[in-house]
């Protein structure tokens, strides 16, 4: 499969690709990893008429702890994220659930930045970033903005990011040793989500469970107020609108969504 | 538009003008004719066309020939200097026969390489998590780990996470050998 044909500029700095996102933004999208863009260029489904391509912008990749936050550069690739010794320490909700995304050879390529820009609510890092409250930091000519993760993502495939902002930063707080798990159920190997959960010191955020990640806030508040693992894990498909699709009907995901909780919160007690 | 990319592959410096939308699969296969190279799903998903962009398995499919500009880039035919002289992960898997129809087997071996190069003694376990971006349709896993483990310079009966009373046994030529 061959995508439409498109320009291509590969700036030599962020404020390269700000210029020519400035000037280019509506008809131009940005490419790091690829992994999420290109397959969609090749099936047609998006014909960007100009790339501004990120992907060797050394800047952009970076993991280091800044103050009560780490920060990771948007453009660092999953496989680094996975084998960061500060996350590992820091974050290690953040590296566990990037070894869980694709396989060896898209971790290789693909950015955390890309995963949160692309915005698929079957993404497993978008979820993580949910739970663990992080903020994503956007640039663009007219100045720098810190957004909350919890206003970033505003549908499928769609973000409160311009069109002439770049996605430069994550931070997320430092957990330490609070305890944290992921749970994925794929049907096959490198298969998405179909359904995810994300704990981390209390907090459930959700992948594949309506048209953002979401935080199962029920839970959440059930634990806060003392309940069990089990009573709270039973809520955790509260308010959530899951999709239908081949891999499953609405209610197997809420099923899936209440016993992948249910496991993630004792894995992340200790249990 | 054409943009002009300089990647080196196989050791060798290689120059083309290319439309920004050629995969590098193509640029291999078709610019090069680097046919070792396959293009399976061509969805990011099977792992045929995997190969080694600077030391790091990738899928082909899903990677432009322009982000490949400057960098270098190793496949199949740039492991082994001929057939008497085969690279140690090829050599395994013609040992070990990993491989029935053949189709997944350039990229199979060009994951394991990379898997290899980041984990020089994996698992059983290991393996088979490593190699999880690569089909193979004849279902020949079995004899595909065995290869990587031996490449590792393991006996797979041995190696750690190995269970050989749960697996079938080691390829036989049924000649007594």
């Amino acid at each position: 499969m061959i995508p439409v044909g498109f320009a291509y500029e590969r700036p030599s700095s962020v404020d390269g690709a700000l210029a020519l996102l400035a000037e280019h933004g509506e008809e131009a999208s940005v490419m790091a990893g690829g992994h999420s863009l290109l397959p969609v260029m090749k099936l047609r489904l998006a014909a960007p008429e100009l790339i501004i391509d990120i992907s060797k912008l050394s800047e952009l990749s970076y993991v280091k702890v800044d103050g009560d936050e780490v920060a990771i550069g948007a453009g660092t690739r999953h496989s680094t994220v996975e084998r960061s010794d500060v996350l590992a320490a820091e974050s290690p909700l953040l590296a566990g659930v990037a070894r869980t995304v694709g396989d060896p050879q898209v971790r290789h390529r693909g950015t955390i930045g890309g995963s949160l820009a692309h915005a698929d609510p079957a993404s497993d890092l978008p979820a993580a970033v949910l739970a663990l409250g992080g903020t994503v930091v956007l640039r663009s000519p007219r100045g720098t903005r810190s957004v909350p993760i919890t206003e970033f993502f505003t549908g499928v495939f769609s973000t409160a990011k311009e069109p002439d902002e770049l996605l430069v930063e994550i931070r997320v707080p430092r957990t330490g040793g609070a305890g944290w798990a992921y749970e994925k159920f794929t049907r096959r190997a490198n298969d998405w989500a179909i359904v995810g959960v994300a704990v981390v010191d209390g907090r459930v955020g959700l992948v594949n469970m309506g048209q953002t990640p979401l935080r199962a806030t029920a839970t959440e508040e059930a634990l806060a107020g003392g309940a069990s693992i089990a009573d709270a894990a039973a809520l955790a498909d509260q308010g959530t609108e899951p999709p239908e699709d081949l891999a499953g009907t609405k209610e197997y995901r809420r099923h899936l969504a209440r016993v992948l909780t249910r496991r993630a919160l004792t894995t992340a007690a200790g249990g | 538009m054409t943009v002009k990319v300089e990647i080196t592959v196989n050791g060798e410096s290689t120059s083309a003008d290319v439309e920004p939308r050629l995969l590098l699969a193509h640029y291999l296969r078709d610019q090069l004719g680097l046919k070792d190279t396959n293009v399976g799903c061509d969805t990011t998903s099977c792992g045929a066309c995997t190969v080694l962009l600077d030391g790091e398995s990738i899928k082909s499919c899903t990677v432009l020939a322009v982000q490949a500009d400057q960098q270098s880039v190793t496949t199949m035919e740039g492991l082994s200097t001929d057939s008497d002289n085969l690279h140690p992960v090829p050599a395994a898997f013609r040992a070990e026969h990993g491989l029935q129809c053949g189709f997944c087997t350039p990229g199979m071996v060009m994951a394991a390489v990379s898997l290899l190069e980041e984990n020089p003694k994996p698992t059983e376990k290991q393996v088979r998590e490593g190699l999880e971006g690569n089909l193979c349709r004849c279902t020949g896993y079995h004899n595909i780990v065995r290869a990587v483990l031996a490449a590792s310079g393991q006996d797979p009966d041995k190696a750690e996470g190995s269970e050989p009373d749960m697996v079938a046994p080691g390829f036989s030529t049924g000649s007594g050998a």
